[in-house]
């Protein structure tokens, strides 16, 4: 990595042509900005099972009767627990960078596995949220800012409404409108397409009217911006103002706030799959919360920080593509 | 004697719920001519120039006799007609082109939009007629510049490049607003040679502007508006020599600057710059030599006024003076010991004798402060007690000619011309030897510039203070000074007593300076 | 200050007032005891006895939703108290000791933010064991690098602003223009960014008492109110409906002020 960076400094205002390379070298940087990232959040984890009463293996065995004196030094083999604090430490970052987070105290399974089977049903959600923000919000956003002012601060007081109400009791108001008093989507977790439509709306309303907001405020401001009176003088029609000037521009805060979003969907998700007692990431967290079971809980924790990160790169990249003034600073 | 290209008649522009922006204004502008409207912020200038390009804002209401473009009535024009006339027909210059050109699209991308949308050449021959474009406003080696992006190119270029994209579809009236407002003198020449240029091969120009200079420098005909009415019209040379309104001779004697007599006498140094040297990393390890090797003395009583472009070094003269930064090399030393000698109470007694008026007073005052805590808080380091100071903020007030009434507004619910008054009553309010002003005039308009420079020359002939005045402005310096030093990269390239600097400048460029100043070639007029 | 609210913003300090009252002196607001069961009136609908109706064990829910509001609230209040004190202490230690440390604080700071919020007091809980103290230290946490980032980036803007240099230009000493210029200035945004972290805190709070991670039965707390009332939402809407109301219209009313106070540290006025 120390190789790569040292590329050198930028060329200053060399023209195009370097773009490429330029980019591969935003991409490696902030790739290394966020292995720092990840190193701190496993180390606090490290930190955190030592801090805990007892070594790990106490507490497996303080778990488990059955426990034999084979399981143990397997355990204790597996941990190293019984080597220094430094030796236990590199085994663990080792582990963790395999993908290996060990087992969870209660099922005793490896997380990995337990993981594996609920992961997907989450990510599905996660996914499906992402596409109706990001659709809903371009929609909404559009048809506001070409509205009169009347409109507009109805779309703006709908917005700042669907920010505040809490996630899980919008849940249950939708369960019980279109559940049980109109009998239209199935009430309890059920891993069908149309099971995915209540979830999904309530996961997506908070972040929906945020990026709509950003978005909207974004081109009205463009709107007063010199350059679009420019482009106006040159005879060009209102919408390819608003294609090729506006928009672009309030793509740029939308962007860093979807990229934020969807690094915590994650989180989100976990409760709205409790609401509608669907299959997921959420039901497996909380019993292990309530059971201390720790390998668990850092798993996805993790793995969240990874797609948080994750998410943080893909959003440098597009405001790196769109936003030529952000090129060299990089 | 050809029709005219544009005739205005009785022009009224309306916004709901404030006073008319435009007031019933008539001109013309033939083919081949530059006609200037002169007047200051909120004259309605602006709104005037975009009525003709239908482009008054939204809620603006737009009424005329006559609203004429080649014959063609524009009152009743559709959105379509609008949009055929725009670009095709009239090109539009606004100031600033780093806002006004999409700093998201290649310079080339915006001069090609009038291109394609009016189709005057085939979508083949568009990349080629961008750099031919680019080329023919004195942009070297387009076919580069074409690919980069607005914040790439020094201003001047920029502003070419926002030319050449108004000229790109080949229109009959360019309209011109504040073209070369954020340029230096230098550049600000250029561009106004090359406006002349295409005046000359027959395009019509209306320019639209503050700075008289401007208009000496290549107008032909002047309408000089206020309040959104013209109060003079005539000739540009005629205007400009005998003017026959008052405003119009406020406006004149603004930009002429008129010279004071220096005091006489061999005055003692309060505060001497000695070799000056002051770095700054930036990224890459590249090192800028904001100020380097650069000495000088304030003289008691007196003005020295250093002049330079942006870039040239003088603001980080101006917080050296004050013993803000500290320099790599060289001292500050005022009375004789330097900032850096210093310490603890010495310091901070030392720190009130010198005194800075910046550039946006706004800036320099505590949000929530009133004009009366403002001016408080100097008279308590000073030990006034809190009994007297009513009293003395209402004197300083007057001082700066400004009414006690004042007192309990908060800085920006003052004028700009208000604003950097009480910036000069805070500064005089610890009494100091020496104020430093860093640009203190450039943010005003043109008369009010020349009444904030009346009471820094006021307040000087009744007490004893020395000036150090940043300025890019020949003028204001010209108004205040009594020595000059003129800075360029971080050194000072000649300095001396201002008339001989002025009237007989050794360095190259010094002259350029002077020969770039449009301001000045009117007093030779 | 009171002359200045905006005739847009009555409600929501109204509303405000009637909730820290709520908070504080629940006695005001209803005579009814909020854990009495009467299992002669259990799922009793909204009605003159019981104005918003009773829940499974015929407790009177205007009662519990006046007394849960002090849990409720408590929480998050808590919680952005300690985080905007340590955020505080961070941010103005970053700023002041710049370079190395500046760069270890902030990069310590992104490791927080980059896990979800929900799985950052998970994580917390976790280890505490459930509870309100736990709870609290989580959502703490949540918020935090939100505070130190605004009050790093606000000591460094205002040491630099003209104004400040202005006052150092008076022979003010350094303590001394600290305390009348850059701690008031700051004061504005640092405040503004409490609010509405109060309200998204408030929110996180209730979310983890409706997964029985927060404050345990049979506390009226309104996050808990609504999780019970998800086993019973087949028979009776009103369990689910009034806590809701009461949560969306205190988050509705912080959120409001939050924004005013931000706008104005923004110094856009009216």
């Amino acid at each position: 990595m120390a190789g790569v960076l040292k590329t050198g400094p930028a060329g200053n205002g060399a023209p195009a042509g370097t773009g490429r390379a330029e980019l591969v070298r935003l991409v490696l940087l902030r790739a290394g900005g966020s292995a720092a990232v990840l190193w701190g959040a496993v180390t606090a984890t490290f930190v955190l099972l030592r801090v805990m009463p007892g070594n790990t293996a106490d507490v497996l065995m303080a778990r488990s009767t059955t426990a034999s004196a084979e399981t143990r030094a397997q355990l204790i083999a597996d941990y190293r627990l019984d080597e220094s604090v430094g030796a236990q430490y590199l085994a663990y970052l080792g582990k963790t960078a395999r993908g290996d987070f060990g087992d969870s105290y209660v099922l005793r399974r490896p997380v990995t596995e337990v993981l594996a089977t609920q992961l997907p049903h989450t990510l599905l959600l996660v996914a499906a949220t992402l596409v109706v923000t990001v659709a809903g919000a371009v929609v909404l956003a559009v048809l506001s800012a070409r509205a009169g002012r009347v409109a507009r601060s109805v779309f703006a007081g709908v917005e700042s409404l669907l920010v505040a109400v809490p996630p899980f009791w919008l849940g249950l108001v939708l369960l019980t409108l279109f559940s049980f008093t109109l009998p239209i989507f199935p009430a309890v977790g059920s891993s069908s397409l149309s099971g995915l439509v209540l979830p999904t709306l309530t996961l997506a309303a908070g972040p929906l009217a945020l990026v709509s907001g950003v978005l909207r405020e974004g081109m009205l401001r463009a709107l007063h911006e010199p350059f679009v009176l420019t482009a106006r003088t040159r005879g060009i029609s209102e919408t390819a103002v608003h294609v090729r000037h506006v928009l672009r521009h309030a793509l740029l805060p939308a962007t860093s706030l979807l990229g934020w979003i969807g690094g915590s969907l994650l989180g989100g998700a976990v409760i709205i799959e409790i609401v509608f007692s669907r299959p997921g990431v959420g039901r497996l967290l909380l019993t292990s919360v309530q059971n201390k079971d720790l390998p668990v809980v850092i798993a996805v924790v993790l793995l969240s920080a990874l797609v948080f990160v994750v998410f943080t790169i893909i959003v440098d990249v597009i405001t790196w593509l769109v936003d030529p003034r952000t090129r060299e600073a990089a | 004697m050809t029709a005219p290209l544009v005739t205005v008649r009785d022009l009224r522009v309306d916004f709901p719920g404030d006073v008319a922006a435009v007031r019933g204004v008539s001109f013309t502008v033939d083919p081949g001519t530059v006609v200037a409207i002169v007047g200051e912020s909120g004259s309605g200038k602006s709104v005037t120039a975009r009525s003709l390009v239908g482009l008054a804002g939204e809620r603006a209401t737009v009424r005329a006799k006559t609203l004429e473009f080649e014959g063609h009535d524009l009152t009743g024009l559709d959105p379509r007609g609008w949009r055929a006339l725009r670009g095709r027909r009239v090109g539009f210059v606004l100031q600033d082109a780093l806002a006004s050109l999409d700093p998201l699209r290649r310079v080339g991308a915006e001069i090609a939009e009038p291109l394609r949308e009016h189709r005057t050449v085939p979508s083949r021959q568009v990349r080629a007629e961008v750099e031919r474009l680019l080329g023919e406003a004195g942009v070297p080696a387009p076919e580069v510049r074409a690919r980069q992006y607005p914040h790439e190119l020094s201003g001047g270029l920029r502003q070419r490049a926002l030319i050449a994209s108004a000229l790109a579809a080949r229109p009959d009236l360019l309209i011109a607003d504040e073209p070369t407002t954020a340029l230096d003198a230098t550049v600000q020449r250029q561009v106004l040679r090359l406006l002349r240029a295409r005046a000359d091969e027959g395009t019509a120009i209306l320019l639209i502007t503050h700075d008289l200079g401007v208009v000496a420098e290549i107008a032909d005909h002047v309408h000089v508006m206020r309040d959104g009415v013209f109060v003079e019209d005539g000739p540009a040379r005629r205007v400009l020599e005998a003017p026959e309104h008052e405003y119009t001779r406020t406006l004149v004697g603004a930009a002429a600057g008129h010279r004071r007599a220096t005091p006489p006498g061999e005055p003692a140094v309060v505060l001497r710059a000695e070799n000056l040297v002051k770095t700054f990393r930036l990224p890459g390890k590249r090192v800028l030599r904001a100020v380097d090797g650069v000495s000088f003395d304030v003289e008691a009583g007196r003005t020295l006024g250093i002049v330079g472009e942006s870039g040239s070094g003088k603001t980080t003269v101006g917080r050296l003076l004050m013993g803000l930064t500290r320099p790599d090399a060289g001292s500050v030393r005022l009375d004789g010991s330097a900032w850096t000698e210093l310490r603890g109470r010495d310091l901070r007694q030392a720190r009130r004798r010198v005194q800075m008026v910046y550039q946006h007073p706004l800036g320099s005052f505590d949000p929530r402060y009133t004009a009366r805590r403002l001016l408080a808080e100097p008279l308590d380091v000073v030990g006034v007690p809190e009994a007297e100071q009513a009293d003395r903020a209402a004197e300083l007030l007057g001082q700066v000619g400004l009414s006690p009434d004042l007192l309990n507004r908060r800085g920006r619910e003052l004028s700009g011309g208000q604003a950097q008054r009480l910036a000069i009553a805070r500064a005089l309010a610890c009494d100091p030897d020496v104020i430093v002003a860093d640009e203190p005039v450039s943010a005003l308009d043109a008369s009010v510039q020349a009444q904030v420079l009346d009471v820094f020359a006021e307040i000087q002939e009744r007490r004893a203070v020395s000036y150090v005045f940043i300025s890019h402005d020949l003028g204001v310096i010209r108004r205040l000074a009594d020595r000059v030093a003129v800075m360029k990269d971080g050194r000072i390239v000649e300095s001396g007593e201002m008339a001989q600097v002025f009237d007989a400048p050794a360095h190259p460029y010094t002259k350029e300076l002077l020969d770039a100043v449009p301001t000045l070639r009117l007093n030779h007029l | 200050m009171i002359r200045a609210i905006r005739p847009g913003l009555w409600p929501a300090v109204v509303l405000l007032v009637v909730l820290a009252a709520m908070a504080a002196v629940p006695g005001l607001f209803t005579g009814a005891d909020p854990d009495a069961a009467d299992l002669n009136a259990t799922f009793a609908p909204p009605g003159p006895d019981h104005w918003l109706g009773t829940d499974e064990n015929g407790r009177d829910l205007w009662a519990r939703i006046v007394h849960g509001a002090r849990p409720s609230l408590l929480i998050g209040g808590g919680a952005v108290a300690v985080a905007l004190l340590g955020g505080a202490v961070v941010g103005v230690t970053a700023a002041q000791l710049g370079g190395l440390a500046d760069q270890a604080l902030s990069r310590s700071l992104e490791v927080l933010l980059s896990v979800p919020w929900l799985l950052l007091v998970f994580l917390v809980v976790a280890v505490m064991g459930p509870g309100t103290f736990p709870a609290m230290v989580g959502l703490a946490l949540v918020s935090l690098p939100g505070f130190a980032r605004v009050v790093r980036a606000e000591v460094l803007r205002l040491r630099a602003a003209p104004f400040v240099e202005a006052a150092r230009g008076f022979g003010w000493s350094r303590l001394q223009v600290t305390v009348r210029h850059v701690v008031p200035n700051a004061l504005g945004p640092v405040l503004a960014l409490a609010t509405v972290t109060l309200g998204a805190t408030i929110v996180a709070g209730s979310s983890l008492s409706f997964v029985g991670l927060g404050p345990q039965p049979p506390t009226a707390e309104w996050g808990a109110m609504l999780a019970a009332s998800r086993r019973t939402l087949s028979v009776a809407w009103w369990p689910a409906a009034f806590p809701g109301v009461a949560l969306t219209l205190a988050v509705l009313a912080i959120t409001a002020v939050g924004q005013e106070l931000q706008r104005r540290a923004d110094g856009r006025h009216l």
